[in-house]
């Protein structure tokens, strides 16, 4: 390492300074807070500093690390490739030991009310990536307003459920139909266009849903929301500790002590079954004609057309079983939380959606289990720190980005091979 | 008649704000062929350098003219670190990478940048006193008093000198020629001796100081901000340049403008609460219909 090379990098750690403190100087540096209903600046100048030495020091290093790696180039092996080879190798035995292990879950020691919920959440999240993985994933379509579905499957759920006492078992499929016919409708007029416009566009048909709910307050309640959704029963069992007079109840028919944990467990289950469904079916529709047809597309639109593959009506499938299979979600969701209300339908939620599918290596089943684990536990470890859980978020997207653009496990296995 | 008056002034105002975030959309996608995600926080970032700099100018006592002054430059000049920052750290390493990563990284660094600026400003509303009052009032002997307000003045005015000197920096400096150099072709513009990478930052730079002149104008025209408001107005500036034809500047104006009146309209005539679906729907129809814009080149399909 030479002289000069330490001097340019000082060099260059002393404008990375000056840079953070062009940043960070006046939105961290100068914090607006009201006083008496004036805004008044307070300074946290010691913040600043930090953070500038920080960056200062911190670019020093990567300098230097990157300066090392150059020396040793050519015997760097990535993470995500040794993930990827050992998953290929193994992939059967790892998914059957996965879903052994997410079926003796609840009955872990360590499986208290706190687990069970994040693992509840992990597995909404789970069912909505591979949902959203067959419009993303195999047909290649950016959907940045996968929410939507999300929130019509929710909705329609809910508002059966309130007004016609129909069961679970009937609204769900109900909610699923909604979302995908809300899919057709969305996707027929805009399914042409190309990849980052069609972004834009979903993004806009996602906030222009949540406007509707939040404004149509005859049917959604707007902000406040719907209540009393009503609970999911075991096969017409409720789960209550005191039930109406006459009526079964879960703990009695099976002779058990009453354990609010028990309808956690059957919500488990449910979301697991719900979640492995759509695996199932994606993993067999990419095996069948349309599902060829989808990844064909993504690959190569041109050459799709003039071999007589109608893009359209392929492209709509896709849309529609995505959002089918996102409406799905949404009416466990709305059964889960007994509550919805348009707050839960944000773009954040769509991103957070599409993120997982694609850093999770687009396309890849496994992928989408990995990322969600990884970003929503990594929401849940900084749950503490409320607004800086979402910087870190933000941030590994940024990152994922760099390092493995295509993703965690960005080594595809063809769906289908020639001879062999 | 006076309401529709009204309503004319008030959307050409608004649009004016759309016009110069627009413009930061459409070059970018001109030169690298990427939405920016993060440029509406871009924009929400020099709303707030705005805000602290007005504040702390308050307690100074300078006169009126040379605090606007003064702010527009600081606001300009703080917000394009930024943005050149996000270039460098989210988008340049992507750049050969394939398609959906800059977008993917754009997301990240737009939910970044507004999360970063509410743990440093919290979550609450900031509100400006006024910045400037008055105005001329037309109409006074009618129902209904058409006010342009010393304000709407100034955003129209500042808006028409940027884009004057924004239009000349394009059409006539080498760096405006190296621009359209990139635009056409990035490998062919570096081969004739052209920093490829210094032009980009650059359009990135003159882009977020573009917005956060916008941002100065949000501030003082609503008074109201928080960390959230360059979502919306991001959307809207990005239908904005669409509508005028994404890559062309003029265009980017224009559409801002149609945006802008658009929204004030159906908020005036129509409703109020659905005055984003307005956005939106345009967003949708122009981009289905009419993907190419007012001045925009037609896109050619190459095999």
């Amino acid at each position: 390492m030479g002289k000069d090379f330490i001097q340019k990098s000082l060099k260059d750690s002393l404008l990375t300074g000056i840079i953070a403190l062009a940043l960070f100087g006046p939105i961290v540096g100068l914090r607006t807070v009201a006083k008496n209903e004036v805004l008044v600046v307070e300074p946290k100048w010691f913040i600043v500093l930090l953070i500038v030495a920080l960056c200062a020091v911190g670019r020093f290093f990567i300098n230097i690390y990157s300066y090392k790696k150059e020396q040793r180039r050519g015997e760097a092996s990535s993470l995500g490739k040794i993930i990827a080879n050992f998953l290929d190798e193994k992939g059967a035995q790892i998914a059957i030991a996965a879903i052994a292990f997410s079926i003796i879950f609840p009955f872990m020691p360590f499986a208290d009310r706190y687990w069970m919920d994040i693992a509840i959440m992990m597995l909404t999240y789970i069912m909505l990536g591979w949902g959203l993985n067959i419009v993303i994933g195999l047909a290649g379509l950016l959907d940045l307003g996968y929410v939507a579905f999300y929130a019509v499957g929710a909705y329609s759920y809910a508002l059966f459920a309130i007004h016609f006492g129909w069961s679970f078992w009937v609204c769900l499929p109900i909610a699923g139909l909604f979302a995908g016919m809300f899919g057709i409708l969305l996707g027929f007029p805009v399914l042409r266009l190309r990849g980052d416009y069609l972004a834009i566009v979903t993004l806009a048909f996602g906030e222009m849903i949540r406007i509707l709910l939040l404004n149509w307050y005859e049917l959604t309640k707007g902000p406040d929301g719907l209540t009393g959704i009503p609970r999911p029963s075991f096969f017409g069992l409720p789960f209550k500790r005191y039930p109406d007079e006459g009526v079964e109840t879960f703990h009695t028919f099976f002779g058990l002590e009453y354990d609010p944990m028990q309808r956690i467990i059957f919500l488990y289950y449910l979301i697991l079954v719900l979640a492995l469904i759509t695996n199932a079916f994606t993993i067999k529709i990419r095996r069948l004609p349309v599902g060829r047809a989808w990844e064909a597309l993504r690959e190569d639109e041109i050459a799709c057309k003039s071999l007589g593959v109608n893009p359209r009506n392929t492209k709509l499938t896709a849309f529609a079983i995505g959002a089918m299979f996102g409406g799905f979600a949404g009416s466990f969701f709305a059964t889960r939380q007994a509550f919805i209300s348009p707050e839960s339908f944000t773009f954040i939620e769509s991103a957070i959606i599409v993120a997982i599918v694609v850093l999770g290596g687009m396309g890849s089943q496994t992928g989408v289990v990995l990322s969600t684990i990884f970003l929503i536990g990594l929401i849940e470890v900084f749950r503490d720190f409320e607004s800086y859980r979402m910087v870190a978020f933000g941030g590994a997207m940024v990152l994922i980005m760099i390092f493995r653009p295509r993703g965690i496990l960005a080594k595809r296995k063809p769906t289908i091979t020639m001879g062999k | 008649m006076e309401y529709f008056l009204q309503q004319l002034i008030n959307g050409v105002t608004l649009g004016s704000v759309y016009g110069l975030i627009a413009i930061g959309y459409t070059m970018v996608y001109g030169i690298i062929g990427m939405i920016n995600f993060a440029h509406g926080d871009i924009f929400m970032v020099g709303a707030f350098v705005a805000l602290i700099s007005f504040i702390l100018f308050a307690l100074t006592g300078i006169s009126l003219p040379i605090v606007l002054i003064l702010v527009l430059l600081i606001a300009m000049v703080f917000t394009a670190c930024y943005g050149w920052t996000v270039e460098k750290l989210a988008y340049k390493p992507l750049r050969k990478s394939f398609r959906l990563a800059p977008l993917i990284s754009a997301l990240g660094m737009s939910i970044v940048l507004q999360n970063y600026v509410q743990a440093a400003q919290g979550a609450r509303i900031k509100t400006l006193q006024p910045v400037i009052q008055g105005g001329f009032n037309f109409f006074k002997e009618s129902e209904f008093v058409v006010t342009l307000s010393y304000l709407q003045i100034f955003i129209v005015l500042v808006t028409i000198v940027l884009m004057a000197v924004f239009t000349l920096l394009i059409t006539r400096t080498a760096l405006g020629r190296a621009q359209r150099a990139c635009e056409q072709d990035r490998t062919m513009t570096a081969l004739m001796g052209i920093n490829v990478d210094r032009t980009i930052s650059t359009t990135f730079i003159i882009g977020s100081s573009l917005a956060s002149v916008a941002g100065v104008m949000f501030v003082m025209y609503y008074g109201v901000i928080d960390f959230y408001i360059g979502f919306l107005a991001g959307i809207k500036a990005f239908t904005a340049a669409v509508l005028g034809g994404i890559g062309s500047i003029p265009g980017a104006m224009l559409g801002g403008l149609l945006i802008g009146l658009i929204e004030t309209f159906w908020s005036g005539y129509i409703s109020i609460e659905y005055k984003d679906i307005a956005a939106f729907t345009t967003l949708v129809v122009v981009l289905i219909f009419f993907p190419t814009g007012f001045l925009g080149k037609p896109d050619i399909e190459k095999v």
